[in-house]
């Protein structure tokens, strides 16, 4: 199956992209495609190479960005969602790009399920 | 990207439906909500928006944000029609819940009861809750 993903929550506060994150990689090992993950709301900060979690702590914006680049993975950031929280293109994490809410709709028209991660 | 999908056409047709289930502030959902579903609009898709729970106080009338100096976008609704969402559903127990009715309300919407609407619900291809 073809799933799009939304991630609605960032990476510290909420569970969600914890879970988005663990359902994509669990999606994969069963064979299935991931087209696009579109990060919304706090969502957004899923991509900020700036933040430094304790070093005995997971790291979800290295963690999707190795499974974008090494996936071939479509990380897609929210312009508008991005631009009031400071995240622009030089403080992106690699494998993650900013782009419209028009991917979020067009992930929608083309995946089989979109399934949304939120609070 | 966007513009080429929209150049060559839309194949398929889904059903879209976003889901505004808390009030219009305190938290961003419900601004940042309006703007996904102005974006989608453009889109040939099939699109509904719903306002359940809390999510109906996004649509009460005479909102006065002055004291707490952030934004009163109620007004916004209104462009919906505009941009020919017109299938805009409120859950009538959440209104009843909150002693509120359609005339409370700044745009003309559907008043359905939680049972349809769980059956719209279902007849969706994609659902998007905030």
């Amino acid at each position: 199956m073809k799933f799009g993903i939304l991630v609605n929550e960032g990476p510290f506060t909420h569970q969600a992209s914890d879970s988005a994150y663990r359902f994509a990689v669990a999606a994969l090992a069963r064979g299935h495609e991931i087209y696009r993950v579109f990060f919304y709301n706090d969502g957004v900060y899923n991509s900020n190479r700036l933040s430094e979690p304790q070093t005995d702590d997971r790291n979800l914006v290295a963690l999707w960005s190795k499974l974008g680049t090494e996936h071939g993975i479509d990380l897609v950031v929210c312009i508008a969602a991005a631009l009031r929280r400071g995240i622009k293109d030089e403080v992106l994490k690699e494998g993650f790009r900013i782009s419209g809410l028009g991917q979020l709709v067009e992930a929608g028209i083309q995946a089989d399920r979109l399934v949304v991660f939120g609070d | 990207m966007m513009e080429e999908w929209k150049e060559s056409g839309p194949e398929v047709v889904k059903r879209f439906m976003y889901v505004n289930r808390r009030a219009p502030y305190g938290t961003i959902y419900a601004l940042e909500c309006l703007e996904v579903v102005l974006v989608a609009a453009a889109f040939d898709q099939d699109v509904s928006v719903v306002f359940m729970d809390d999510g109906v106080c996004q649509l009460k009338k005479n909102q006065d944000t002055t004291g707490i100096g952030i934004k009163n976008f109620s007004k916004t609704y209104g462009a919906l029609d505009d941009y020919d969402v017109e299938k805009i559903y409120v859950e009538k127990e959440s209104l009843d819940a909150r002693g509120l009715t359609a005339d409370d309300l700044v745009i003309p919407v559907e008043v359905v009861a939680a049972d349809d609407l769980r059956e719209i619900m279902a007849q969706q291809d994609v659902v998007i809750s905030s």
